[in-house]
């Protein structure tokens, strides 16, 4: 599998995901970095990683957005290439127009650091494949912006059109529908907010993250 | 010529605000009644050279200063001053 991380000035998971790829690819993904501006040639997955990108200032994500990668990365996701945001990425992700609605502060102003319950509910999709659907899955999650907010007519939208990839099985951070992760409309962009890089090996002592990318290599390899 | 603008970004009426929220609720901790919302927001001061137009402040609030999505914006432009700003 050919994949790039997306390194950014805050990035603090990027490692972590390369990690991942390698680990279930057995090909370390290309870094690159922001101030770039293309992209390696021929890639499957194009994966933004978790952090605080510009120290999150004005809004979370707002400054990753608009750097010059990411015109490369908008290019390439609407001519199909796969795009996973992580947490961060997510933020990016909506920020930079790829996905809609946005991610505001946590309903309850803290910052959440936990294992967090999910139910797929998408497993048709290039990075659910592996999990049934209804599966019920643990990842941990770690934001502090992570209250998923779209108007009432997005909402509806991205039900209706079978869009929100995972929601949460309890209370984590107030988002409208428990929403924790969101394809676009072709289904090649997932943004989620909880980690699956960090639920990969059994030092872990969870590997339902591990299936989201095994289920996506058996797909693009 | 040296101008300033104001922007003012705010949260869209009916976006939750738990920030806005907490704000209240201290301002209630601390003994002060009757208030009857409170809700947080933005100010970016920008300091522009006096080419800028409206229409590029706007494009500037659109494109980046504020998220459409959930946010509201106004721009205030200030007198203009001389360059010894």
């Amino acid at each position: 599998m050919n994949a790039a991380v997306i390194v950014f000035p805050g990035s603090n998971c990027d490692r972590d995901l390369a990690v991942a790829i390698r680990t279930v690819s057995g090909r370390a993904p290309r870094m690159v970095w922001h101030g770039d501006t293309d992209l390696p040639a021929g890639l499957d997955l194009i994966a933004i990683p978790g952090g605080f990108s510009y120290g999150d200032y004005l809004r979370s994500g707002a400054m990753a957005a608009r750097s010059r990668i990411m015109r490369a990365v908008v290019e390439a996701a609407d001519k199909g290439v796969p795009v996973l945001g992580v947490c961060n990425g997510f933020q990016i992700l909506t920020e930079a127009g790829l996905l809609p609605g946005a991610l505001m502060r946590n309903a309850g102003l803290s910052f959440v650091c936990k294992t967090v319950g999910l139910r797929v509910e998408n497993s048709r999709s290039i990075f659910t494949s592996a999990y049934g659907a209804g599966a019920e899955i643990t990842l941990p999650v770690a934001h502090h912006d992570g209250n998923y907010q779209a108007d009432a007519a997005t909402l509806e939208r991205i039900e209706g059109e079978g869009r929100v990839a995972m929601r949460y099985t309890g209370q984590v951070n107030g988002s409208a529908n428990a929403i924790a992760g969101l394809l676009n409309a072709k289904g090649n962009v997932l943004g989620m907010m909880p980690h699956p890089e960090r639920a990969v090996e059994t030092a872990h002592g969870n590997q339902d993250g591990r299936r989201l990318f095994e289920g996506f290599l058996s797909l693009v390899d | 010529m040296i101008m300033k603008a104001r922007v003012f970004v705010t949260l869209k009426p009916g976006v939750l605000d738990p920030q806005g929220r907490a704000i209240h609720h201290a301002l209630e901790g601390l003994g002060f009644d009757g208030i009857e919302g409170v809700r947080a927001g933005k100010l970016i001061e920008l300091e522009l050279a006096d080419t800028v137009s409206d229409g590029d402040i706007e494009a500037m609030c659109r494109k980046l200063l504020a998220n459409v999505v959930i946010e509201n914006f106004a721009i205030e432009r200030l007198s203009t001053g001389s360059g010894q700003s």
